[in-house]
């Protein structure tokens, strides 16, 4: 007995659970198939859990240093297991939302392991029972995991991925993370604001390698000012797990060996699709360098079978998988969405302090050919920042000098990640410096910097 | 606030439809649910429901304005406690896109509007410019900017050269290009122009007329489905591309001198007839071959199946046995079932029947799906309901678009036999002709029997000789010993 849909979705993350719902939107019959949470990784065991890890080591940052703002504060301390209850909550909370979404546009959740059996046919595994959806198109949103360490997986014990490093059993001490995205970054500063001592390698030379130099250079100094032990050009190797710790060798660029022993290893070296036993080989799905191989619309090489998210490639963000889902289901319904192109995608990274960007690098344009307007604007010249007690940070404008098309953005700083959003709604209706410079900000905020970054970079910055 | 009332889209693919009538006049107080008016597409007529509450303000086409663009304002409301009445009147004058009068069969629109004009000079130049007009003033009206400044909105005409849609960039780089924005497409929401449209224009050579012809050609190309187990086959009557582009005879040739005569402007449907026929007649190889099909044991069937559904008030009819008997054709025959398309073949894994059925002012195709697996029972009562609605104008777009071959059934005239024009982008019609006595040789010995002669129309470039030959001999089979369409 099989069920008949218009759309089974296999993975209900941002990607796939946001589908379902424009697909309802639509008046299409929808199935979701998800083989764990609802919500998948994102609001169960990523973005939105280590936001409220990242709350906590804030306040906690903030209550050490009250005296900055006129307080007292005596005895700060703090309890990891209700740290921990706490995120475990915020998740539970959203969980609950997304469960709530699908009932209320109708879409039938099928709890178990899925695998196609035919393009657009999914076999869903609930231990001994099995439930069979044929649907007339189908997307896998399957989504990714972390990376292991070849040789070396992580043990949940004291080599972690991000999973277990959101669920500390205890407080690191003397950490190690491997690997500087946005996640190892950010459990970096989540555990060394908390009061582990922490050392961060990386491959390549630079700390959040995909970012702006100028903003991967501010970040390495201010962790550094902070306490961080940033280790760049340097590659881990024989990371051995032992009673008291985890022995593991730094390799630096010069061929510099040096052993220690940390209490903790996270490893963020990047992630994989999950592709495997759902039954793309039998179908001959094209799957290339780990990827998903589709069009900008979504679909695959199989007809009716479409992927979004992570599988299909980066950057591997929640939001680039909202949209794509979008994009192909408006597609399937016959709607004419404008291909997905990866071309203003906001990064952020929830550190203290905050990285958010958009669009091209500085040295990304110039290699494109572009001539450049660059425009920087440092937190300290601006009046909330310096009231915030949030001095330290910039905000930097890349435009084509030719056109001034907004190239790119890049901003260091506190709640930088609240700010990018006027810079990619100014990316994506295609404003000039111009209309930036006559839009007026609202005073004190800490948007006006990205006015004045905009200023800046035609000379004509006021506060700096 | 003044709430606007936009041309709905009635079908994932309509850009544009004609405002048929209004059911509500300015003043009328309107509520969640009430229909506010009639809209045609190119094939069927749809009410439109209000999902707002308030009080008519202002409406800003008139019954019969065609070619509006999904999304344009149509109407306002003024929300509760606010002064419905005040604006009525400035709405009403000039500016209003009027019904084009009855010697303008105008076939443009929109943005291929100024470009197709070029291409095909029409003699009724005036009203495609007081439609343009309509069409810049529906979007100015819907210009935030325009509206802010003129509150509460008069309705007065925008000035000629008003806001053209653009993005700040793509307005600096028309300008470094000297490019003229206004013969430049949108690709962006609402008809925005954005650089990549900039770039593509400044690419190309301008004035395009020819490019402007191939762009919908290009798009269909492009729009074409991807091949999947039963592609849905191009929507037949695909408002987007029909609408963008002219009538295929948009030359008006003159009427003879002194012909007492009257001009009937063309309905979407007749457009969209005479543009899709003619593109098959003139771009589409066809060929014909006919059978002559004894109906006897047929027509027992009918009989005898009839006598058993007497309880169920269901009546198959002929033409009903026929589409069976074509979609089990198809399936027996797959290499019919087929679809050119440019680089590839469409072949199908199921038969959907189109069935031309005659409406006033036309014909439609309303869709049999998958019609080989279907119990003639089903395809009865399905008929009979398609063909009601399809009078009366009521079908939805997905039940008249797509089909993967055609039947057209002119024997109730008396009609012998016929060739029929292909639908495209379909590889066959049959035409059937009447069922009628005729001297028929049996065993070597003229017998009377009822005979009826079937023509199937190839598209050659899909569909060879030898195949439409396999086909109508299929076809022919399963019509004589109709027991096997019951299997």
């Amino acid at each position: 007995m099989s069920e008949a849909f218009d759309l089974a979705i296999l993975g209900s993350g941002p990607g796939g659970y946001v589908a379902a719902i424009r697909a309802s939107q639509l008046g299409m019959k929808v199935a979701i198939v998800e083989r764990e949470r609802l919500g998948g990784i994102c609001l169960n065991w990523g973005c939105i859990p280590t936001k409220a890890l990242l709350r906590t080591s804030e306040i906690y940052h903030y209550m050490q240093h009250a005296d900055a703002y006129g307080l007292s504060v005596a005895n700060v301390s703090f309890d990891l297991s209700k740290i921990v209850e706490r995120s475990r909550k915020v998740a539970g909370q959203l969980n609950a939302g997304v469960k709530g979404l699908m009932k209320k546009n109708n879409i039938t959740v099928v709890e178990g392991l899925g695998a196609l059996t035919e393009a657009t046919q999914i076999t869903v595994t609930t231990g001994d029972t099995t439930r069979v959806l044929e649907a007339t198109n189908v997307i896998i949103a399957t989504g990714a995991r972390a990376r292991d360490l070849p040789g070396t997986p992580a043990d949940g014990q004291r080599i972690w991925t991000y999973r277990h490093a959101m669920v500390p059993p205890a407080m690191p001490t003397k950490l190690l993370v491997i690997g500087s995205g946005a996640i190892g970054i950010e459990f970096a500063s989540f555990y060394s604001d908390m009061g582990a001592k922490v050392t961060v390698v990386e491959m390549l030379d630079l700390i959040l390698p995909v970012e702006d130099a100028e903003i991967s250079a501010h970040m390495a100094k201010t962790l550094t000012k902070q306490g961080m032990i940033l280790v760049t050009g340097a590659k881990v190797a024989d990371v051995m797990p032992g009673p008291d710790g985890v022995a593991a060798t730094i390799t630096t660029a010069d061929g510099q060996a040096k052993t220690e022993t940390y209490s903790h290893v996270i490893v963020a070296i990047g992630i994989v699709s999950n592709l495997e036993n759902i039954g793309l080989e039998t179908l001959g799905v094209v799957v290339e360098r780990g990827r998903v191989k589709v069009d900008p619309w979504g679909m695959t090489n199989v007809a009716g079978l479409w992927a979004i998210g992570d599988v299909t490639g980066a950057p591997w963000l929640a939001h680039k998988a909202s949209h794509e889902g979008i994009v192909a289901v408006e597609k399937i319904a016959g709607l004419e969405p404008h291909p997905f192109k990866i071309w203003n995608i906001p990064g952020c990274t929830y550190s203290r302090p905050q990285v958010a960007s958009v669009g091209m690098t500085e040295a990304a344009a110039r290699e494109a050919g572009h001539d450049l307007k660059v425009g920087r604007f440092p937190f300290i010249g601006n009046g909330k920042a310096i009231a915030l007690g949030e001095a330290d940070g910039f905000v930097k404008t890349v435009f084509d000098a030719a056109t001034g098309q907004l190239l790119g953005a890049h901003m260091i700083g506190a709640e930088v990640t609240e700010l990018i959003q006027g810079y990619v709604i100014a990316r994506q209706l295609e404003t000039t410096e111009a209309e930036l410079m006559e839009t007026v900000f609202a005073h004190p905020t800490l948007s006006e910097m990205m006015h004045e970054s905009v200023l800046g970079a035609y000379g004509r910055a006021v506060h700096f | 606030m003044p709430i606007d009332i936009t041309m709905p889209a009635l079908s994932p693919t309509m850009e544009t439809g004609t405002l048929a009538k209004w059911l509500v006049k300015v003043g009328d107080p309107v509520k969640s649910g009430d229909i506010l008016c009639e809209i045609e597409t190119d094939k069927a007529t749809m009410e439109v429901e209000s999902i707002d509450e308030g009080t008519v303000a202002e409406l800003l086409v008139t019954d019969g304005a065609a070619d509006i663009k999904v999304g344009a304002i149509i109407a306002r409301l003024s929300g509760e406690g606010e002064a419905a009445a005040s604006s009525l009147e400035t709405a009403a004058p000039a500016p209003l896109p009027t019904q084009p009068a009855a010697e303008s069969p105008s076939p443009q629109r929109g943005e291929g509007a100024e470009k197709n004009a070029a291409a095909a000079p029409s003699p009724t130049r005036g009203e495609g410019d007081s439609r343009g007009d309509a069409a810049r003033r529906a979007k100015g009206v819907g210009n935030p900017a325009d509206t802010a400044a003129a509150a509460p909105p008069t309705g007065a005409s925008l000035p000629p050269g008003a806001r053209v849609n653009a993005s700040p960039l793509a307005r600096r780089l028309a300008a470094a290009a000297n490019l003229d924005l206004a013969g430049v497409t949108g690709s962006g929401p609402h008809g925005r122009i954005v650089k990549a449209d900039v770039a593509a224009a400044a690419a190309s050579p301008r004035p395009p007329p020819a490019e402007a012809a191939a762009e919908p050609e290009a798009s269909t190309a492009h729009a074409a489905p991807a091949p999947r187990d039963v592609p849905p086959p191009r929507p037949v009557h695909d408002a987007a591309h029909d609408d963008a582009r002219p009538a295929p005879a948009a030359v008006a040739l003159s009427a003879p001198a002194g012909v007492p005569m009257e001009a009937v402007k063309l309905s979407n449907i007749r457009r969209t007839i005479a543009r899709r026929l003619t593109e098959s007649k003139a771009t589409v190889p066809h060929f014909y071959l006919t059978v002559d099909i004894r109906l006897d044991a047929l027509l027992q069937l009918r009989s005898d199946l009839n006598k058993s559904l007497e309880a169920t008030g269901i009546k198959v009819s002929v033409n009903d046995l026929l589409i069976k008997a074509l979609g089990l054709a198809l399936t027996r025959v797959p290499d019919a079932n087929v679809q050119f398309a440019g680089a590839e073949l469409y072949k199908f894994a199921r038969a959907d029947i189109s069935v031309a059925v005659a409406i006033p002012g036309g014909l439609i195709t309303p869709v049999i799906t998958d019609a080989a697996n279907k119990r003639l029972s089903v395809i009865a009562s399905e008929m009979k309901d398609l063909a009601a609605r399809a009078k009366d104008g009521k079908l939805k777009p997905e039940e008249y678009q797509g089909g993967t071959a055609s039947i057209s059934n002119l024997g109730i005239f008396g009609i012998k036999q016929f060739d029929a024009v292909i639908n495209p982008p379909q590889g066959l019609i049959l035409a059937v002709g009447a069922g009628e006595p005729r001297p028929y040789v049996v065993d070597n010995a003229i017998v009377v029997a009822t005979v009826m002669s079937a023509t199937g129309s190839f598209d050659h470039r899909a569909i060879d000789g030898a195949v439409g030959a396999q086909f109508m001999s299929a076809f022919k089979r399963l019509v004589e010993n109709p027991l096997g369409m019951l299997a």
